[in-house]
């Protein structure tokens, strides 16, 4: 079943815009649960119309930093703005924000329509108004044949979907998503980040999404923060995450990765010499960021799509030429990984595509193999 | 200005009340009466005599009037050797009747714990119900079952076991408190046995067989232990007001058995000795603060 | 399990029941026993229920009783559920460990010791033992019931959906009255009934603080009793029983029902996918 999906996207990155104005920003934020730190000297910037994803391990201060902005939890220290407003001191029932609830919260007593008109009730919307607003958002969330059911009359996709048509029914500025979709399988979860990104698009709302998942995070957001400890490790596009990561956790974190150490004999021109001594070999690549001096420890980042492997040996004198044994294979369907185990013993992952159906494949376990890669595909990032 | 009391001073308000609504009560109406129950039961008996000391002059002329204090009172409790005994008799009493409440107890909570799943709500509300009914109703029921010419005796002699002449004697014993102390506290000590039965995981004595421990082992080495939260929170939940109890001992108990809660009681009532009555609920307190404490413990951990 | 245990189970179970309803049971019967001899059966009869109606005296002290019952009833609920509510909300404020001490303690607290004390203070602050003292009494008592049985309807009440509420708009008080009150509201009425019949049980607070005109029906039977057993007392007690185990029954077979009820919803939408 394929549907038409909303507007195209067109180019959109306000944050490269230095004339706009954020519309939410945490300004040194800071939060201690007793003598905890669980977001620490925070700041963050989103723009109005972003669809901004928090990425991060458990207990990393997502939801923390989200119970801020909606005004359940008060900043230790620093200050949150919206549309320029500092929020503190404004409880969460004047904030011009919503969340929808991981648990999703809905109001057992109540049927789907009592639930999705609370809100409007609260501001003194008139009758009239609520009602068509209601049957608005029924529609939009194709739920229309349940307004009097009760939340447990409901599957877990319905509720789901009640429990974001409640948030969305105020119309609120900013819309927070604590991990919306985490009790979805993973088609009716896929089907829904879709929808969730029209929705966005069609009301033009400000979301801030919490998601566990990173390739729910790179699927729907304009620009992800990976966070670590309370702190902000990188913010950028999907691509600039997966393709520039700012550090080894970055790296690590978002995707597969290859990391080989070494220490950096030459810097030139942004072009970083790294002797491996590990798997006897020297790598030449991009530095990341960070200032890369000779003689640092240093390690060698690349992505296992972008390492070629073969059987044949290179002509003599390509830079970057790693040999190794075929040490196991992973058959994923579209792809198959290779681990290749390296003279030092390391092992470094290659993925292939499978382009045909055949079922013989050249390379097999214990062929000795090159691994070659261009001179771009990685990135050097010190320890 | 309007803002601010929305917006700040009404929802801190409301917090306050919450809080101070109760606590005022409670301060007032549970924890002041302990402080003048306390005075009073250092001032002289004669400030208290009644009829019922007219308090001209509210409050601060009756509390001046108190300030002669005295340890007489006390004095007296240890002079006679009623006292001691009774609140001697009824912690004995209490520890007695709380054993065979667990004794009589634990088999039953065993037994709704491992009931078929769609019998254990029946069964409890089944425990609960004699709970709801009078306390003093289920003390007197136990009256014409226990008196001499009472429905046990005639059983037993219908069944022939005693003679025509012959009578059992167990109203006004002792013995009729304990059967008394154990018919009230059932549903007291069954509850938090049953609770804590009935959260162990029967999957665990599964293990423990599948382990090679035969059942009657496995009973004390797995079940026992883990029902052991239930049993401490049945034990003190019966000892502590048993060790005051006034109305199985005065219904069931006769002239013969003693019991704080009795003396009390005739102390006040009888003698209208409020100051002695005090000291001696002063004394019981005290006594009783420790397993209070400990009660209190558990009922936060729970 | 395996057949020997789960015959003591049956046993022990038959056992204790038979323990605690038996002498019940026996009371109720001999209610109807022509004889006022109470051990003696002289056949069927309801005079003594007729006798009942026509002792003023207990029919007031029953006039007495109820009106206590659900006056103290009402404010125990009230308070208890405040204190319920600020012991689970409320985690740290100065003082929190003496008002936690103060709801736990009435409930072990000998009654000879709490009616005393009560008495003493109202003697203290010049306030007439009667009626309203034993209201007090009750309240004070009873409160402390309504909170623990309430407070373990709040620990399982999900808390995200009171900040659903506040953060869709509405302020805390309203939320209180739109979303958590409704929600934990079993817990209330199973309070308010605890309360009501603990204080229709009481006799020993109740004559501490009693006085003139404010006789309750368990004063009134404890002095009955003291004269000896007669059917009278039987057929009151009987009385009393049978208006508790209706109004008992008829509450949890209630909330038992519209359990079923959500349980029997929940299956239909999880059978129709
Ligand atoms: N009320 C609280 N009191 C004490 N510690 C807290 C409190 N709330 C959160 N924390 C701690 O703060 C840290 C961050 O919690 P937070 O809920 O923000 O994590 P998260 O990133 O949302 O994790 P998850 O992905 O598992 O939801 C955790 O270590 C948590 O234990
Ligand atoms: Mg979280």
């Amino acid at each position: 079943m394929i549907e038409a999906v909303g507007p195209i996207k067109r180019k959109f990155a306000p944050w490269d815009d230095p004339t706009l104005k954020p519309f939410i920003r945490f300004e040194n934020v800071t939060k201690r649960f007793g003598d905890f730190t669980a977001v620490d000297n925070l700041t963050l910037d989103i723009y109005e119309r972003e669809f901004f994803a928090l990425l991060g391990p458990s207990g990393c201060g997502k939801t923390t930093l989200m119970r801020m902005l909606a005004g359940f939890e008060q900043p230790t220290e620093g200050r949150i703005l919206l549309d320029g407003k500092d929020l503190s001191g404004i409880p969460p029932y004047k904030r011009p924000v919503n969340m929808m609830f991981q648990s999703y919260a809905l109001f057992p007593h109540m049927t789907v329509e009592g639930n999705i008109a609370f809100g409007l009730k609260q501001e003194g919307m008139d009758t009239s108004n609520i009602s068509t607003r209601v049957a608005e958002m029924l529609e939009l969330v194709k739920l229309e044949k349940f307004a009097k059911r009760k939340p447990h009359q409901l599957s877990g996709g319905q509720r789901q979907r009640v429990a974001l048509a409640r948030s969305l029914a105020k119309r609120p500025k900013v819309l927070l998503l604590d991990e919306p979709l985490g009790a979805l399988d993973k088609k009716l979860r896929e089907e829904t980040q879709f929808e969730l990104m029209d929705i966005q698009m069609e009301l033009g709302m400000t979301f801030l999404i919490v998601t566990h998942d990173q390739e729910e995070a790179m699927t729907v957001s304009d620009r992800i923060a990976v966070m670590n400890h309370g702190v902000i490790a990188q913010i950028g596009t999907a691509s600039e995450i997966y393709e520039q990561p700012a550090s080894r956790y970055v790296a690590d974190f978002v995707g597969d990765i290859n990391l080989i150490d070494g220490t950096v004999t030459a810097v030139d021109d942004g072009n970083v010499t790294l002797h491996c001594a590990g798997v006897d070999a020297t790598i030449v690549a991009e530095a990341g960021p960070g200032e890369v001096t000779v003689g640092a420890e240093a390690g060698f980042a690349i992505r296992p799509e972008k390492v070629q492997i073969s059987l044949e040996a290179p002509p003599v004198g390509t830079p970057n030429v790693l040999s190794g044994e075929v040490w196991d294979i992973g058959y994923l369907g579209d792809i198959s990984v290779y681990r290749v185990r390296l003279a030092g013993g390391s092992i470094v992952k290659a993925t292939v595509a499978n382009l045909t159906r055949i079922v013989e494949r050249p390379i097999t376990w214990e062929d000795k193999v090159y691994l070659t890669w261009p001179a771009d595909a990685g990135v050097i990032l010190l320890k | 200005m309007a803002e601010r009391w929305t917006q700040d001073v009404k929802p801190f308000l409301a917090k306050w009340a919450l809080v101070a609504v109760p606590y005022l009560w409670s301060l007032l109406f549970f924890l002041a009466p302990f402080l003048i129950i306390f005075k009073i039961s250092l001032s002289q008996t004669a400030i208290a005599m009644p009829p019922y000391v007219p308090v001209i002059g509210g409050l601060g002329d009756f509390l001046a009037k108190l300030s002669d204090f005295t340890f007489d009172n006390y004095v007296f409790l240890t002079e006679d050797p009623l006292y001691y005994s009774a609140y001697l008799s009824s912690l004995r009493i209490a520890l007695v009747s709380t054993i065979l409440l667990l004794i009589v107890g634990y088999p039953i909570a065993y037994g709704m714990a491992r009931a078929p799943k769609s019998l254990r709500n029946a069964l409890v509300m089944a425990v609960i119900l004699p709970f709801w009914t009078s306390f003093l109703i289920r003390v007197y029921a136990w009256i014409g079952i226990l008196k001499p010419e009472g429905l046990i005796t005639i059983a037993l002699q219908s069944l022939g076991i005693l003679g025509p002449d012959e009578q059992i004697h167990v109203y006004n014993t002792e013995i009729a408190v304990f059967i008394g102390i154990v018919y009230s506290y059932l549903p007291f000590m069954v509850l938090p046995l049953y609770a804590a039965l009935e959260k162990l995981d029967a999957t665990l004595l599964e293990a423990a067989a599948d382990l090679g421990c035969p059942p009657t082992k496995s009973f004390w080495v797995i079940t026992f232990p883990l029902s052991l939260p239930g049993v401490i929170a049945g034990c003190f939940l019966c000892f502590i007001p048993i060790v005051g109890e006034f109305v199985i001992p005065d219904l069931l108990g006769g002239s013969e058995t003693l019991m704080i809660g009795k003396t009390l009681w005739a102390e006040f009532f009888n003698n209208r000795d409020w100051p002695v009555s005090s000291a001696v609920a002063v004394v019981l307190l005290i006594i009783l603060v420790v397993p209070i404490v400990i009660f209190q413990n558990q009922q936060k951990k729970a | 399990m395996n057949k020997s245990t789960s015959w003591f189970n049956i046993t022990s179970l038959v056992f204790g029941f038979a323990f605690l309803y038996v002498p019940i049971l026996i009371l109720v019967v001999y209610s109807f026993n022509a004889s006022k001899l109470v051990t003696v059966w002289g056949g069927f009869s309801t005079q003594w229920y007729v006798e009942l109606v026509h002792d003023q005296a207990i029919i007031d002290a029953a006039w007495v009783t109820i009106r206590v019952g659900i006056i103290s009833a009402s404010f125990a609920t009230v308070l208890g559920t405040m204190a319920a509510l600020v012991l689970d909300r409320y985690r740290k404020f100065h003082g929190r460990a003496l008002f936690s001490g103060m709801v736990y303690a009435p409930l072990v607290m000998p009654e000879v010791i709490t009616g005393l004390s009560l008495l003493l203070l109202f003697v203290a602050i010049g306030f007439d033992r009667g009626f309203w003292a034993v209201v007090i009494a009750h309240t004070t008592l009873t409160m402390c019931f309504v909170a623990v049985v309430v407070q373990s309807r709040l620990v399982t009440l999900d808390r995200s959906l009171e900040e659903a509420a506040l953060d869709l708009g509405c302020p805390p008080v309203k939320t209180f009255f739109l979303i958590t009150l409704p929600l934990i509201l079993p817990g209330v009425v199973a309070g308010w009934m605890l309360a009501f019949t603990l204080s229709l049980d009481d006799l020993v607070i109740a004559s501490f603080n009693t006085g003139p005109g404010a006789t309750t029906l368990p004063i009134k039977i404890y002095s009955m009793v003291r004269l000896g057993v007669t059917p009278e007392i039987n057929a009151i007690s009987t009385i009393l029983i049978s208006v508790i185990a209706v109004g008992v029954i008829a509450a949890s077979v209630l909330s038992h029902r519209s359990q079923v009820e959500k349980e029997k919803a929940e299956r239909a939408v999880f059978l129709a996918g």
